[in-house]
């Protein structure tokens, strides 16, 4: 049988497709949540060399190759096809992450060492930005025409799968060979785990045909000659990649990086909950809420895309501020009693002397009768002659009680069932404003900008609000309040709920 | 609805310019302020990389703005 002619499996399309997609996210994760150890052992250990390394890896993987990589595989998968397309950016995607995990400590090999970690940090950025479009595609264009929603949704979840997956194949690495042993040289293995990973995935999709839409249209000799031409300067499909992007996936952007993201971000850092603590939070709440992404997205073939989508939006735009309230009066231990204290560890006093001037720290571990505890660090610098200078009390590694603990699942898992709100059906909905011919390339470019840059940036331009005269720590919510809010009044006013008529017949096997 | 999509349009046209003249503000400021040396240099890189890929998106939203005031989006075009 003709491979480009064959017929698939739905379930072996989605099972193909999906498990490509979440070995993609795992390992884009992977090099965020290990980001502090790679900098420890690949970058030199001067700040500021190290800062502006990160800040290329970092920025310019996120923002700038990943819109560019939908417009190069958007283009080859509208000119060659879809499966070999995804396949490409699979390959490219595992082989950089595996090489990552290779690359030579930069004690020994110097500057070469960060060098490496930024090409094949934008390798990824590039792979990432061609592999969701490919897939999303392929999967639609095998469903049938009425359960696009229902089957992309488990497209949808790979890239929360990916990151349960890469935050649980760190914290077991961890666990089982120990910090230390972690730090110096086990962070090597979820990176080198993925090439296996990804073989199996390619060997999947080697045996896959080619969508039968994009078979079609070859027979037809319809494929399009310039995608990124008809795609981009002809004002009838250009107008409907704007109104994507301003009109949803803008806005979906930022709901999904400040539920998954963001959230945990802010318990860990601001809130000074303890590092396990603030990822089991997350993990409980992503299982939870990964069924949703189904839910939503196969209740948008019956009622529509656009109101799912606008109301994820629209709630987070209500809730934010108060569940993050939440969580900072929750964690706050500053107004504790003695009453409330259960037992204080002996602390542990630590004195260094620089210039005369001694720098005093005693550290201790307080644990509250309702089973939360915390870690408090008291700090004074005292100067030769025995004056105090400064003294200061920081609380860090807070662990809370098994009610909060619960409570702040539930309000992670809220904000994670906004995010399958918006991204349920959003695979569909892009897949479906644009014609067969130029899909791959229209729909990726509106894609990966807004959740690449504009949801990419919610951790920047929220420190940078919070970095303004008088904000407070909510100040940072703005971003993805105000965005969202944008996104959702062009939604709300230019998009229709109706699917667009291309006027093509659709092949599926239904 | 039709008028208020064309009416709208010409906040999307004035929106764009704006966010790009606030941006580049912040890009001074923030610069500005870094300490002199890498710190500085990282600042600069990072803003010049938000302004490189913010000044199309923003052109993209005066776009937008033109295409709703001509009526591009109009339900019967739709």
């Amino acid at each position: 049988m003709n491979p480009e002619s064959g017929k698939n499996n739905i379930f072996k399309v989605i099972g193909a497709s999906s498990l490509g997609t979440l070995i993609e996210w795992y390992d884009f994760y992977i090099f965020g949540s290990l980001a502090t150890i790679i900098g420890a052992q690949l970058f030199p250990a001067d700040a500021g060399a190290s800062a502006l390394i990160n800040t290329l890896a970092i920025f310019a993987a996120g923002f700038i190759v990943r819109p560019f990589g939908a417009l190069v595989f958007g283009r080859l998968g509208d000119l060659i096809g879809r499966k070999y397309t995804f396949l490409l950016t699979l390959v490219l995607m595992g082989g950089s992450t595996f090489l990552i995990g290779l690359i030579p400590s930069y004690s020994s090999i110097g500057y070469a060492a960060p060098l490496l970690v930024l090409l094949l940090r934008l390798v990824q950025g590039l792979a990432l930005g061609g592999e969701y479009g490919g897939a999303a595609t392929y999967v639609a264009e095998h469903a049938p025409v009425n359960r696009r929603g229902y089957f992309t949704s488990w497209i949808q979840t790979t890239a929360t799968g990916g990151l349960f997956l890469s935050l649980g194949v760190i914290v077991l690495t961890k666990n089982l060979i120990g910090a230390s042993d972690f730090a110096a040289w086990g962070w090597r293995i979820p990176f080198l785990l993925s090439i296996l990973l990804v073989g199996v995935s390619i060997y999947i999709r080697m045996k896959m045909h080619e969508s039968p839409m994009f078979t079609k249209l070859k027979a037809e000799g319809k494929v399009s000659k310039n995608p990124l031409k008809e795609s981009f300067s002809k004002k009838a499909n250009f107008k409907m990649v704007l109104l994507a992007l301003f009109g949803a996936t803008m806005g979906q952007g930022v709901i999904w990086y400040t539920g998954q993201f963001y959230a945990q971000s802010f318990l860990e850092n601001t809130c000074k909950l303890d590092f396990n603590d603030s990822r089991y939070i997350l993990l409980w709440g992503i299982v939870f809420a990964t069924p949703f992404f189904v839910i939503f997205g196969s209740w948008s073939d019956k009622v529509g895309r656009k109101w799912i989508m606008l109301s994820g939006m629209l709630l987070g735009i209500i809730f934010y501020r108060p569940i993050y309230q939440i969580f900072l009066d929750d964690t706050d231990f500053s107004q504790i009693t003695q009453q409330d204290v259960k037992s204080v560890s002996v602390p542990v006093i630590a004195k260094e002397v620089q210039a005369g001037d001694s720098l005093i720290t005693q550290k201790s571990t307080v644990v509250l009768v309702n089973g939360a505890s915390f870690t408090s660090i008291k700090s004074l610098t005292k100067t030769a002659n025995g004056k105090v200078l400064d003294s200061t009390e920081l609380m860090k590694d807070k662990k809370l009680s098994t009610t909060t603990f619960w409570k702040f699942v539930g309000l992670v898992f809220f904000q994670i069932l906004l995010v399958t709100m918006v991204y349920g059906p959003i695979a569909a909905f892009l897949v479906e404003l644009f014609p067969t011919k130029i899909r791959y390339t229209s729909m990726s470019l509106p894609y990966h900008v807004g959740n690449g840059v504009f949801g990419g940036l919610v951790p920047f331009v929220a420190t940078l609000i919070a970095s303004f005269p008088g904000s407070t720590p909510l100040t940072g919510l703005w971003y993805p309040i105000g965005i969202a809010a944008l996104s959702f009044v062009i939604g709300a006013i230019y998009l229709s709920n109706q699917k667009p008529d291309h006027g093509e017949i659709t092949e599926s096997n239904t | 609805m039709n008028k208020l999509k064309k009416a709208l349009g010409l906040c999307w046209i004035l929106l764009g310019p704006a966010a790009v003249v606030f941006l580049f503000i912040q890009a001074i400021e923030k610069t500005r302020l870094a300490e002199p040396g890498i710190a500085q240099t990282n600042t600069a890189l990072q803003w010049g990389i938000i302004l490189f890929i913010f000044i199309p998106i923003s052109a993209g939203l005066v776009i937008f703005g033109y295409y709703a005031i001509t009526g591009a989006y109009e339900k019967e075009e739709l």
